[in-house]
């Protein structure tokens, strides 16, 4: 008997799965520095998150927190540069460097057989890193050079731009670094925040994969000694201003093929009750391949190669987003079907089918973004850093599952006004 | 150790699957043997024209992701110039939905004039978004030409030009699809929470019934010996210089072709590798620099690429790229230098499998080579490099007349 193909088989409901963020473990070290450890996956491999009260609202001057973050394990005093990386990489570890708004992070991942090798160079760079003049010389230079290459681009332009229209020039999420920035900087700058803020910093850590048998006390022999955890650091409190102009449209390159387009407005971090329900409107909206952006704007008019909308979620405030590049002469239309697309969700209610897919492609997605040991450490640490915890992870699985099209309508009329949106276009 | 288990259906489709209960999902990959090499040099960017033809609509079931987001499930493809990728992720309850899916498209497309007119519309976006639109878009669509005077590597998987793909015709669509999206020029695997017989089941159920295709026998043209160095001058609106050398390599079955990887690696691996460390720190000649390859199946191309510190010349670069390169064929790496390059080829793989969707990617990719299994294998090929064999294949590799090079002018 032939197959029936036109039907489609019998699913279960990823609505009605038992999606459990599993719990971490927690120990403290000697110093204090609370360790968040996930154990678990296939392979003998491990990563280490160290994670420093660095971002750039704690910087005087633009760059420093970022230079010095970078910098970190250019030179201490008894290794160059080149000694300490090659250190890491002859074990096949990787030793990364992140600086965001309000933290920075050191993170090394390696095969857990060596773990004991790499550890002590960790606490090496956290605790005795110099900063050579040279390496400081090197990195301005070559930052200006990066910085000339993505001057070219309208896209990066144009994501620049949107945050400062958000949050203002003053603002760590507004603000953005100039030549003149780079060249700016001197040692004295890194040395400072690095003793303020590394040497003798807030830190946390969080660790996931499969560790040695003794990682308490190698971390506690390595970092737990550090005189880290002992002053108080004050969270930085910066005024947002937005701007008061709403629409832009700016020629970066007058040869430029493509718009790079940005439709944003202000929007409330995690904390606010609305954030759940929103996700789920940002879903329909633009928030995945099957969103309605995508349909109308990419599936049906191919006016772009893709379109999304987003929540930005920064700890103290975020922004609702909409980033697409477009064909120079379809720009203007496709802001059009952006505002339509806003306007039907106003007006019109989901239907229940579309809103059950939605449902069901986010918890779905949620099921595998759970899935092995470094995604749940990672969910750990975007709810801790926060201020956030398990309540907010069952919380928003319930939203989800229960929001019904009024609720979305009501959510739709209250944050996806046009009037409220900054528009920009950088061709 | 990535166990797994194989069969073959009767109409030539190759199954593969991988257990693996820790986790709740599964992965359903379906890679076609056709890359951007098996197209017509007067009709390229099919095959990737082709993945997004894919996505709308089959013969029986009109949109593709709908049902597959419905189910909890989230998918994308790849086109690259050997093979062409499609994969899903989805709750392992629910993984015959991806069965019903995928074997629709394999059965027949639905053929709709309307996808067609939009994907090549978003396909051109695609080009000038990645190729157009953005400084030194264009620098890979020159090398290949430089590089290649037969072998379609010739061509990006984009296309060569936006015409081929606005030129695409309903029956050229067909003709591509007949010929080359047939159950006996794929390879399925299954990865995750899943049992053999429950895959056994399905892929017996729902590709059991679709017919085979006439065997594609892979007849590419050779890239002849390069028997002359080659360059090329290019002056674009780009802020700085740039220096883009490449070298004829090994394809994925040469025998030098671990070594030539781990001679990247020794040059290019990180911010302890040699440019890095001599090119960026020492001598600051350039602001960034990177060597690599592609893994490609057929010879391929190894690549240094840089882009100048301002005031420096494109002789001073290219003379000091050549030492290094030179230091590789006249010296023997000393033993620690070879076991960290090994060391990082070790946690690269790891980490790789680290998830169920690299190791079906992988698995589909080594069974396409000939034999899934070589993914086991791989490591202990990369052990069994010495220092002699790095420095006989540097010697094979870095010949003044096997060389092409690209210098990207700054305007400005």
């Amino acid at each position: 008997m032939a197959v029936d193909r036109i039907l489609a088989p019998i699913i279960k409901d990823a609505i009605d799965f038992d999606i459990q963020l599993k719990p971490y473990q927690k120990f403290t070290l000697d110093n204090g520095v609370e360790v968040y450890a996930y154990e678990g996956g296939s392979q003998e491999v491990l990563l280490v998150d160290m994670v420093f009260d660095a971002g750039n609202t704690y910087e005087g001057k633009n760059w420093v927190a970022a230079a010095t973050n970078f910098l970190l394990k250019n030179g201490t005093s008894t290794k160059s540069s080149f000694e300490i990386t090659d250190a890491f990489e002859f074990y096949g570890a990787h030793l990364n460097r992140t600086c965001t708004n309000e933290t920075a992070t050191v993170t090394l991942h390696c095969l857990t057989k060596h773990f004991e090798e790499v550890i002590p160079l960790m606490g090496e760079i956290i605790s005795d890193a110099t900063f050579p003049e040279k390496e400081i010389a090197i990195l301005k230079q070559n930052q200006i050079q990066r910085l000339l290459l993505n001057l070219k681009k309208g896209d990066f332009i144009a994501n620049r731009l949107i945050d400062e229209y958000l949050f203002g020039f003053e603002h760590p999420y507004g603000k953005y670094s100039l030549e003149q920035d780079y060249k700016n900087i001197n040692r004295e700058d890194l040395v400072a925040f690095y003793e303020q803020f590394y040497k003798q910093g807030k830190c946390v850590i969080f660790i996931a994969g499969k560790f040695p048998s003794n990682i308490q006390a190698l971390l506690n022999k390595h970092i737990g000694q550090l005189a880290l955890n002992k002053k108080e650091i004050k969270e930085q409190i910066h005024p947002i201003v937005s701007a008061v102009q709403k629409k832009y449209s700016i020629v970066n390159d007058a040869a430029s093929v493509q718009g790079s387009i940005r439709l944003a407005r202000p929007f409330p971090n995690r904390h606010h009750p609305d954030f759940p329900a929103a996700q789920v409107l940002n879903n329909i909206f633009g928030g995945f391949f099957g969103s309605r952006l995508m349909s109308n704007i990419r599936e049906d008019k191919g006016y772009t190669y893709g379109i999304h909308s987003y929540l930005q979620n920064y700890k103290h405030a975020g922004a609702w987003m909409v980033s697409t590049d477009a064909g120079k002469d379809v720009c203007k239309a496709t802001i059009e079907e952006v505002y339509k697309e806003m306007k039907k969700l106003r007006e019109t209610l989901v239907e229940a089918d579309e809103l059950k897919l939605v449902k069901n492609y986010m918890l779905g997605a949620l099921l595998g973004d759970l899935d092995g040991p470094f995604q749940i450490i990672s969910r750990w640490k975007s709810y801790l850093l926060n201020d956030l915890n398990e309540e907010y992870f069952y919380r928003t699985i319930q939203v989800v599952r229960e929001v019904q099209p009024e609720q979305i309508l009501a959510l739709a009329n209250t944050y996806l006004k046009e009037e409220d949106f900054y528009e920009l276009v950088v061709y | 150790m990535i166990q797994f288990e194989k069969f073959q259906l009767d109409n030539g489709l190759k199954v593969l699957v991988h257990q693996d209960a820790s986790t709740p999902m599964a992965v359903v990959n379906v890679l076609y043997n056709v890359g951007a090499k098996d197209e017509d040099p007067n009709k390229t960017g099919f095959a990737h024209l082709f993945e997004h033809l894919m996505f709308g609509g089959s013969i029986n079931i009109p949109v593709y992701d709908e049902p597959l987001q419905r189910a909890g499930g989230e998918n994308n493809a790849y086109t690259t110039n050997d093979l062409t990728n499609y994969y899903c992720q989805i709750p392992a309850e629910n993984i015959e939905t991806a069965f019903w899916l995928e074997s629709d498209r394999m059965l027949s497309l639905a053929f709709s004039k309307k996808s067609l007119e939009v994907q090549r519309k978003v396909v051109c976006e695609e080009f000038k978004e990645h190729y157009i639109n953005k400084p030194y878009g264009d620098v890979w669509h020159k090398m290949r030409s430089l590089a290649y005077t037969k072998h379609p590597y010739r061509w990006m998987t984009i296309g060569a030009s936006l015409s081929h793909v606005e030129d695409a015709t309903m029956q050229d669509v067909k003709d591509f699809f007949f010929q080359f999206y047939r159950p006996n020029n794929a390879i399925l695997v299954v990865t995750g929470n899943v049992q053999i017989d429950q895959v056994k089941a399905l892929s017996e159920k729902w590709f059991g019934p679709i017919e085979a295709g006439t065997p594609y026998v892979r007849n590419l043209p050779k890239e002849p010996v390069q028997e002359k160095s080659r360059t090329m001058d290019v002056r674009a609106d780009v802020p700085l210089d740039m220096l883009m050398m490449t070298w004829h390599m090994g394809g994925r079955f040469d025998e030098g072709y671990h070594a030539t990887d781990l001679i990247t690696e020794v040059l290019g691996g990180g911010t302890s590798a040699r440019l890095y460390e001599q090119l960026i720190k020492v001598k600051q000649i350039f602001s960034s620099i990177d060597c690599y390859h592609f893994g490609t199946v057929d010879p391929g191309l190894l690549v240094i690429e840089g882009k100048l510190v301002k005031g420096i010349s494109m002789t001073v670069a290219e003379k000091a790229v050549l030492e290094e390169v030179e230091k590789m064929k006249n010296e023997i790496l000393d033993a620690k230098e070879v076991q960290k390059v090994i060391n990082k080829t070790e946690s690269v793989i790891c980490f790789e499998d680290m998830s169920i969707m690299n190791r079906a990617h992988s698995l589909a990719f080594y069974e396409l080579l000939g034999d899934a299994d070589l993914m086991n294998k791989e490591l202990s090929l990369y052990q069994k490099v010495t220092p002699a064999m790095i420095q006989q294949t540097a010697q094979q590799i870095f010949q003044d007349n096997n060389r092409n090079t690209l210098y990207y002018y700054s305007k400005s």
